[in-house]
């Protein structure tokens, strides 16, 4: 087992450099680089030069072999650019050749170079700051997640609160109306957009019948003293009834159409696991010594059926976060996936870069965990 | 007796031959399922072609500001300024356009952005998982290792880093939702291939001396197709939604084009005052659309299936 656990940690170190050098490359996709997206089209050459070294732009992405010197056309325009291994000066009007011709190479500060920084800053914590607030994005962070947190834990609540049961009924009535029924809600429920789902959600509970609030966390008279950020916990620390009872007004709605997809998947697997389970000999064994119908759907055929559905939950965390940023978009919810999509309308670059990054180490982790525990659960998993 | 006798005793025995694509489809047609998909997606391919071909559509030269946000109804604001049905039955939305318009203009778009980004990906990510299957070794674990880093992200933030860098725009959200699916396709190539080169004939016609792109042509490939085609429409399903979903965000096809999910964006603006026209029929369309290439991918799954090989039929 603890080989197993050393090996499997080794595996995801890789996986970790490779995330965050596609990360890194997102602000290098961008057509010329971010500091000419940033400014306007006909803004001076200079003010782009000092944009591009104050973020580093300057210099090579990952590795500094020396600069490339090239003969300067225009004596009033000069240009810095970093390219994949060098410093550019003044190349704009040469090929890729330019390299080859007026390179000088310098091999003493081979790790000055964009990603280095990057990778150093992250380690220690560091990711930068936001081009629109100017503040740490670390900090804005931590103010954010808690709440897609909440959110998510609360969708995931009710996909496997309502997933599991459906496929187990689903399994046990196999080809009744009720099997029928409940797989054609939860292929309809992979099949529509969510924040549709959202949308036509918050227009029948909150616009017209007036059940819920539309969107946000908490009404704006109810005080809190926030401890964790996670609301529903914080007043169930402090014995808030009221801002306990408004928060889980405010997020019922959220959570129903966030989990609406893993809640789907969730029911189509656990039917599927279990029907495989309940063809088994050992299942025919149980009934045949008159155990009563219950004991062997829950005890013998679903215990063994849970086993491929805990790695589908670990897989839906991701779809999870991914659905966040549309969810939360709909419903004013003022957590990172929202976040994301007011940085895609400022174009605030260095926001939409590391918040993609933690969920993908985040998702990565979590599916690290699951496989750990699956080795736990499952024996046969440990093939060393 | 007489019967008996007249019969040749080999065409007694002989059960009709049939190849494993005819039974697949002798199997799919039966299928609810597959019927169901299968209904829906000609249904949509029909609405694209007569859309694109009968019903000519200009988004820029459509807003018709005195009926805007108009309710669905059998009379129309315009009946006889504009071409085509003169009802407004799905409603007009906020530049006054006719949303059933619009909507049925959508479908063209979603369905080229489900099929190319599709094809893409399946592709390269097959060419890359024979690749990495048939070589084995060094390159199999350098792409397999590419290919699960880009799996570590969630598929749609992934496609909303590509898009957010390369500028908004359907030619981007194709793109993105390619790269996003090649590891699915590489994933299952390589498994597929894995597996085939373990068979017997692969042996057998390496022992013939086949070369290397003989073996992949003509015999790895045409027999892990039919994986790759379950997935690929299944894929469709999912691009269109990611595809809609960008577009809802404001990164896919940029207004006035009529895609379903800046169809949402627009209407989303207007669900607090009650104008549920503008919502309900786009993300229905996409609903639609997505049920349908899910039910047909399920039903080819099964269809495909060699277990299934000749159930349910003598």
């Amino acid at each position: 087992m603890i080989r197993y656990t050393i090996r499997r940690l080794l595996a995801v170190l890789p996986t970790l450099l490779g995330v965050t050098i596609i990360v890194f490359l997102f602000v290098h996709l961008i057509p010329g680089d971010p500091a000419t997206a940033m400014l306007r089209e006909n803004a001076p050459v200079e003010v782009a030069d000092r944009i591009r070294e104050q973020l580093g732009l300057n210099k090579p992405w990952f590795i500094n072999l020396g600069e490339v010197n090239c003969p300067q056309q225009d004596p009033n325009v000069k240009s810095t650019t970093g390219g994949v291994f060098m410093t550019y000066h003044n190349c704009d009007k040469f090929g890729w050749f330019a390299a080859l011709r007026y390179w000088q190479p310098r091999l003493d500060r081979p790790f000055d170079s964009q990603y280095l920084l990057y990778a150093s800053k992250l380690l220690r914590g560091d990711l930068g700051q936001s081009l629109v607030t100017k503040n740490p994005i670390m900090d804005d962070l931590k103010l954010k997640f808690p709440a897609t947190l909440e959110l998510s834990v609360m969708a995931m609540l009710v996909a496997v609160g309502i997933g599991i049961p459906a496929g187990i009924i689903s399994a046990v009535k196999q080809n009744t109306p009720i099997d029928t029924a409940s797989m054609f809600i939860s292929l309809a429920g992979v099949s529509m957009p969510i924040y549709w789902l959202g949308m036509m959600a918050m227009m029948v509970f909150a616009v017209w019948l007036h059940w819920v609030p539309a969107g946000t966390r908490l009404g704006n008279d109810i005080e809190i003293h926030r401890i964790t950020n996670l609301y529903i916990l914080d007043s169930l620390l402090t014995g808030n009834v009221k801002a306990l009872g408004d928060s889980l007004k405010h997020i019922i709605l959220p959570a129903l159409v966030l989990g609406t997809v893993p809640m789907s998947i969730l029911a189509r697997m656990t039917r599927a696991a279990m029907l495989e389970t309940l063809n088994q000999d050992y299942i025919r064994t149980a009934k045949a010594k008159g155990l009563a119908q219950r004991v062997v759907i829950l005890r013998h055929a679903l215990s063994n059926a849970l086993l491929p559905t805990v790695t589908v939950i670990g897989l839906q965390v991701g779809g999870l976060m991914g659905g966040a940023v549309l969810t939360e978009t709909i419903f004013s919810w003022p957590g990172i996936g929202r976040w994301v999509f007011e940085s895609i309308q400022f174009r605030d670059y260095p926001v939409i870069q590391n918040v993609i990054l933690v969920i993908a180490l985040l998702y990565v982790l979590i599916n690290l965990i699951v496989d750990l525990s699956y080795a736990v659960i499952d024996p046969r998993i440990r093939y060393t | 007796m007489a019967n008996i006798r007249a019969v040749r005793p080999d065409k007694v025995l002989q059960r009709k031959r049939i190849s494993p694509w005819n039974d697949a489809l002798y199997r799919l047609i039966r299928s609810t399922n597959a019927q169901v998909g299968l209904g829906i997606v000609i249904f949509l391919v029909l609405t694209a072609v007569v859309a694109l071909v009968f019903w000519p559509y200009n988004p820029r030269i459509d807003s018709d500001l005195v009926n805007r946000l108009k309710p669905p109804s059998w009379a129309s604001p315009r009946l006889d300024e504009k071409p085509g049905p003169g009802y407004a039955f799905f409603g007009t939305d906020d530049q006054g356009r006719d949303v059933f318009r619009r909507v049925v203009h959508g479908a063209p778009i979603s369905l080229q952005v489900g099929l190319v980004s599709v094809s893409f990906a399946l592709a390269f990510g097959s060419v890359l998982g024979l690749i990495a299957g048939f070589a084995g070794g060094r390159t199999d674990n350098l792409l397999m290792r590419l290919m699960d880093i880009l799996l570590a992200f969630p598929s749609i933030l992934l496609a909303i880093g590509i898009v957010a860098a390369r500028g908004p725009g359907l030619n981007n959200t194709i793109l993105a939702i390619s790269v996003v699916n090649i590891p699915v396709y590489a994933r299952i190539a390589r498994s597929t291939t894995l597996s085939i080169k373990e068979q017997d004939y692969i042996t057998a016609a390496t022992c013939l001396g086949a070369s290397d792109r003989r073996l992949i042509f003509r015999h790895v490939l045409p027999n892990s197709l039919s994986p790759i085609i379950v997935q690929g429409t299944l894929s469709i399903a999912t691009a269109i939604l990611e595809a809609a979903g960008l577009g809802f965000l404001g990164l896919g096809a940029q207004p006035p084009t009529p895609e379903w999910g800046a169809m949402l964006a627009d209407g989303y603006k207007y669900l607090t005052i009650g104008a549920w026209w503008v919502l309900l029929f786009p993300g229905a369309a996409i609903m639609l659309t997505v049920l349908g290439f899910n039910l047909l991918g399920d039903g080819l799954r099964d269809a495909l299936d060699p277990r299934m090989r000749g159930v349910g039929r003598m």
